[in-house]
C-alpha cells in the first residue's frame, strides 16, 4: 500500500488499468534501469483515497483519470504546456520526464497495474471524470487518445494531405482516426498483422497495407503518391519493429542496439522533401549511435515528442463527450488484474485478435 | 491520386481541427519567454529522501518528487552507482544499466528461492494464454529451442 511521500501527492485506488504497447518495451528489457520489483502500468483510472495537505483541486472519492506523465506544473517547461518534458519529476534522467510505472529511467515511481497508486503533484495530472463519460473511454484518454491525436497534430496535416501511418497497434489506429480531424485526403497505415490491419480499415476508415505482402514498403509508398513520397509519415512503431532481419537481430533477439529502427528509416525515406515526420513510438537508448529516444523524449525537430496529456484533454474529452470520436471501441480483452502475466502473453504475442486490453482490479479492498 | 474510395464526408469531425498555421516548429509550445529563466522557476517543496536515489549528472539536484519503490541494491545496485558516475551522453551510463537489469533477474530468482518461492514460469510467462491461442506455434517454439540446446549441448560436450 503506497504512502503520501510529498504533501501535493494524491493515493488512488485503481479501477481501470490498461497494457500498452511500450510497456511490452519493459516486459522485453529494452527499457534500461527496469528494476526487478517495480510495478509497470501509465494508464489508469480510479478513486481518490487519500490526499497530501497541498493538494486544493482534488478531493478524496472523485474519479480521476490520470494522464501517464508526471508534470509539476511550475517549471518552465509546464508552464509552456510542455507536460511531457517536465524538469522536476524525474531525478534519474534529463530527457525524459517522470511516467508512472515505467523504469528508473522515467522516474522510478510505481505503476497503475496495482490496487492502489501514488500520484504526484496531485493538483496538475489528475482531471476528474464527466459524469457522463463512460469509464471505458476515460481510462484511454491517459495516454492512447492523447498520444495518438498528439501525432497527428504534429505531422501539420494541411487539408488534402497523404498520411501515412506506421503500426496499426491502438496508437496508430488511433493516430489514423485523429488524422482525419485535421482534414487530409488520404490516410493510409501500414503494418505485418492482418487482424490489427483489419481493425484500422474499419474503425480509423483508412486504407491498411500488410508490408509482407509487399515487396518494398518504401518503393510502394513512393509510386502510390505519384512518385512523390507522402506528405506526413507518423512512426507509431519505436523501438520493436518488424520488417529487416538484420535490424531484429541485432536489436531485438541480441539486445546489442535498443531495439529495432525499421518503422523510423521507412517513415523518413517515404516521406516527401520538406515533408514532416512525427515519432511517438517510444526508443530506448543507445539507438544506432543516435539518441534518437532522446529526440522523442526531448520534443526536439523532426516532431517529436511524448504527448502533454493535460494540455490536450480539454479538446479531446469534447471530441468524446460529442460522440466524434468512441476510444472504448479499441477495447478488445478485460482480464482481471490477477490474471497479468497471461495478458501480457496475449497482447505480446499478438494472440486472439488482442487489440488494447484492460485490466480490472478485484473490488475488495 | 485517389483516395480509395472513402468518403471522408462520412467522418464524424472530418477536418475540423485543421490549422494551416501548424508548420512543424517546437512541438505546440505556449511561448512565454520562461526558457530564458532557465532552472529559476518557483519549486513546489521537496521529497524528503528516504532511500538511495541516483542521480543523473546532468543536474543540480534531485526533483522535487520522486519514486521510491525499488533503491538499488547488490551488484546490480552497485553496477547502477557505477552508470550514474556518468552523463546520459555516455554509453558508459546506458549499457551498464542494461546489463544491471540482467543481472537483476538473477538476483530476484535468487530472492525468490531464498524465501521459499520457487517461482511457476509457466504461469509467469503467460505460457497458458499461448497454449489456449497458439498451441502449434508454442510448442514448436519449445522444440526449436530444445533441439538447438541438445546441438550446443552436444558440441560443446564433443571438443572435450
Ligand atoms: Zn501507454
Ligand atoms: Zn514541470
Amino acid at each position: 500500500m503506497p504512502e503520501i511521500q510529498h504533501p501535493e501527492d494524491a493515493i488512488v485506488r485503481v479501477t481501470r488499468t490498461c497494457i500498452c504497447g511500450s510497456d511490452l518495451h519493459l516486459y522485453h528489457g529494452m527499457v534500461p534501469d527496469t528494476r526487478v520489483g517495480s510495478t509497470f502500468g501509465h494508464e489508469f483510472t480510479g478513486i481518490v483515497e487519500e490526499v497530501g495537505s497541498m493538494v486544493r483541486n482534488l478531493k478524496v472519492g472523485d474519479q480521476v483519470l490520470v494522464p501517464f506523465n508526471i508534470a509539476c506544473g511550475k517549471c518552465n517547461f509546464c508552464k509552456q504546456g510542455l507536460y511531457g518534458n517536465c524538469h522536476e519529476s524525474n531525478p534519474m534522467a534529463t530527457a525524459v520526464g517522470g511516467i508512472f510505472g515505467y523504469s528508473h529511467t522515467a522516474g522510478g515511481f510505481d505503476g497503475g497495474q496495482a490496487e492502489y497508486v501514488r500520484v504526484p503533484y496531485a493538483d496538475v495530472g489528475p482531471t476528474v471524470i464527466p459524469a457522463d463519460m463512460d469509464p471505458d473511454d476515460a481510462v484511454l484518454l491517459t495516454d492512447v487518445v492523447p498520444t495518438g491525436y498528439q501525432a497527428a497534430e504534429m505531422g501539420g496535416i494541411k487539408p488534402g494531405d497523404t498520411v501515412v501511418v506506421f503500426g496499426a497497434g491502438p496508437i496508430g489506429i488511433m493516430a489514423a482516426r485523429c488524422a482525419w480531424f485535421f482534414g487530409p485526403s488520404r490516410v493510409i497505415v501500414i503494418d505485418h498483422i492482418d487482424y490489427r490491419l483489419e481493425f484500422a480499415k474499419n474503425y480509423a476508415k483508412c486504407e491498411v497495407y500488410n508490408f509482407k505482402s509487399l515487396e518494398d514498403p518504401v518503393l510502394f509508398l513512393k509510386k502510390t503518391t505519384d512518385w512523390y513520397g507522402a506528405d506526413v509519415c507518423i512512426d507509431c512503431v519505436g523501438c520493436e519493429a518488424e520488417g529487416n532481419t538484420l535490424q531484429t537481430f541485432s536489436g531485438r533477439i541480441s539486445l546489442m542496439q535498443a531495439g529495432a529502427g525499421t518503422a523510423l528509416q521507412w517513415a523518413i525515406n517515404s516521406v516527401k522533401k520538406g515533408g514532416i515526420v512525427s515519432v511517438v513510438g517510444v526508443y530506448g537508448p543507445p539507438f544506432n549511435l543516435i539518441p534518437i529516444g532522446n529526440v522523442v523524449n526531448k520534443g526536439i525537430t523532426l516532431r517529436a515528442n511524448q504527448a502533454s496529456v493535460k494540455r490536450l484533454l480539454p479538446k479531446l474529452i469534447d471530441h468524446v463527450q460529442s460522440g466524434r470520436l468512441n476510444p472504448k471501441e479499441l477495447i478488445t480483452h478485460r482480464i482481471p488484474l490477477e490474471e497479468v502475466a497471461d495478458a501480457y502473453r496475449l497482447f505480446s504475442s499478438k494472440l486472439d485478435n488482442c487489440i488494447k486490453t484492460v485490466l480490472i482490479p478485484s473490488t475488495k479492498s | 491520386m485517389a483516395n480509395n474510395n472513402i468518403d471522408v464526408t462520412t467522418i464524424p469531425g472530418y477536418g475540423m481541427d485543421a490549422d494551416p498555421e501548424n508548420e512543424p516548429t517546437y512541438p505546440m509550445k505556449h511561448y512565454t519567454g520562461d526558457d530564458h529563466n532557465r532552472i529559476n522557476y518557483e519549486r513546489s517543496v521537496q521529497q524528503p529522501q528516504t532511500v538511495e536515489i541516483l542521480q543523473s549528472t546532468e543536474r543540480p539536484a534531485i526533483t522535487t518528487v520522486f519514486g521510491t519503490s525499488v533503491p538499488p541494491s547488490g551488484l546490480s545496485g552497485a553496477i547502477r552507482r557505477y552508470a550514474f558516475k556518468h552523463s546520459e551522453d555516455r554509453y558508459r551510463h546506458w549499457l551498464p544499466l542494461i546489463f544491471a537489469d540482467r543481472i537483476n533477474v538473477f538476483e530476484g530468482v535468487i530472492e525468490d528461492l531464498r524465501k521459499g518461492h520457487v517461482p511457476n514460469v509457466f504461469a509467469e510467462r503467460g505460457w497458458k494464454v499461448e497454449m489456449k491461442h497458439n498451441a502449434v506455434g508454442f510448442l514448436s517454439k519449445l522444440a526449436i529451442t530444445a533441439l538447438v540446446t541438445a546441438a550446443i549441448v552436444t558440441t560443446v560436450t564433443r571438443k572435450k
